[in-house]
């Protein structure tokens, strides 16, 4: 795995290429990159499928992405507060796949741990459970749901040093820690950039052995 | 309106034990904290990453962290937590929060519980109420007893469901009613409203406790 390495916000976008698949963190864009998602933007790309917890706002998070019409599919547990969402889906323009917000953290986490997937109770008996093998044990039904992978994970990172370990900030950690483990690149935006060690080993939340890129974004 | 949200958040208040986990869903639920006996303290468990949320952030700075359920600017205790969405799903599903209270588009007698989609109106998705509801020891659903004048406690849910037969406890500004394997159980009723009254507003057959109650309002 090589060394964390600085890039800027026109190097990130030529990472970006047309059908990839990309993992966007953050909670209704608390802890989303934004610099890194504009930078998606900028680079055109289309075809992508997009995993991130929800379909952010209009003009927000990936809420950007669907604005562009980039997002060809959307991967995500809750989109009602982006009524663009509603009504690309309502007119057939976006493939949206509806997912148990525990299932799909539990599937980014199982992605980068390299598990085949796992079981659970959330979904049995719903239309979730529509195409999924169900599993009895021990007379407790369970789903079994597969991993998530990714070409790319945009991270938002609170302190990051230049050997890539990040601390993240408040509720900003929610689905970054994962997706920062299942993607075959990760970039991080870093709120802050410090020298390499500065975090220091009780405190780095993501090691930097996990991060590709680093993108010095400022606080927003 | 005011009233009926009142009482119900009120009654839902005297079901949490000091030192309970407990999951709150946005709207009606969110008032409940309000009305808890001084004596009794609890700890509110935010799905998107912490314990320890309180309504208010300490600092702008702060504000622009932590956000709640709902993606709004909140707070967190000096004794809570943060942690990532995988290990905050961990901690509903393991059976580590005592109670989550959350509003139902409907119920139904066998505990079923519909909250997340009209087909063909709303599709806003499930969030993580499915995980809730399973994952949770004590499953309260705080609602007002019908959609103006439309049955929401049916024998059988007709939307599609968030759960199956994961529901403890239906509190409605008419009542409060236990799910049990026989059915719904009326255990305690508002005064203002006859038990006649009660069963009308429910399509399920209402059990009536041997120690029916009147419900504190």
């Amino acid at each position: 795995m090589a060394k964390a390495k600085k890039i800027s916000k026109a190097e990130a976008a030529g990472l970006f290429k047309d059908g990839m698949t990309i993992m966007i963190g953050g909670f209704m864009t608390n802890g989303t990159a934004e610099t890194l998602v504009d930078a998606l933007v900028e680079s055109g790309v289309k075809d992508l499928t997009i995993i991130c917890n929800d379909a952010g706002f209009q003009g927000k998070g990936t809420g950007k992405l669907l604005d562009s019409r980039q997002a060809k599919k959307l991967i995500a547990s809750h989109v009602g507060l982006n009524k663009h969402c509603g009504e690309m889906y309502s007119a057939g323009e976006l493939d949206l796949v509806l997912t148990p917000q525990g299932t799909l953290a539990e599937q980014v986490r199982s992605g980068g741990a390299g598990l085949g997937g796992f079981l659970t109770p959330t979904g049995v008996g719903t239309t979730v459970a529509e195409g999924k093998q169900v599993i009895e044990l021990d007379g407790v039904e369970y789903l079994l749901e597969r991993p998530l992978k990714a070409d790319v994970a945009l991270i938002k990172g609170y302190r990051v040093d230049e050997a890539g370990n990040i601390q993240y900030r408040g509720s900003t950690r929610n689905f970054n820690e994962m997706m920062a483990t299942a993607a075959d690149i990760v970039i991080v935006e870093a709120d802050e950039l410090v020298a390499a060690g500065e975090i220091g080993p009780d405190f780095v939340e993501t090691p930097g052995i996990y991060v590709d890129y680093i993108l010095e974004g400022g606080a927003q | 309106m005011e009233d009926k949200k009142a009482v119900i958040a009120a009654r839902v208040a005297k079901e949490l034990k000091d030192g309970d986990v407990v999951n709150l869903g946005i709207g009606l639920p969110t008032l409940v904290p309000r009305y808890l006996d001084p004596s009794v303290s609890i700890t509110l468990q935010s799905e998107n990453g912490f314990v320890g949320l309180k309504a208010e952030a300490d600092s702008e700075e702060d504000a622009a962290y932590i956000v709640n359920a709902g993606g709004v600017p909140a707070g967190i205790e000096s004794t809570g937590a943060f942690f990532n969405s995988a290990d905050s799903f961990a901690i509903i599903r393991g059976g580590h929060v005592d109670a989550t209270v959350l509003g139902s588009l409907q119920v139904d007698e066998k505990g079923n519980i519909a909250n997340w989609i009209i087909p063909g109106k709303m599709v806003p998705g499930m969030g993580g109420a499915m995980d809730l509801v399973v994952g949770a020891r004590k499953v309260i659903v705080a609602m007002e007893h019908t959609n103006k004048g439309k049955h929401k406690i049916l024998r059988e849910c007709t939307l599609p469901l968030t759960a199956k037969g994961q529901v403890n406890m239906i509190v409605t500004e008419m009542g409060v009613m236990d799910v049990t394997p026989e059915g719904i159980v009326l255990k305690e009723y508002n005064p203002e409203f006859t038990v006649e009254e009660i069963q009308e507003a429910t399509e399920a057959k209402l059990i009536i406790a041997e120690d029916l109650k009147e419900m504190p309002v």
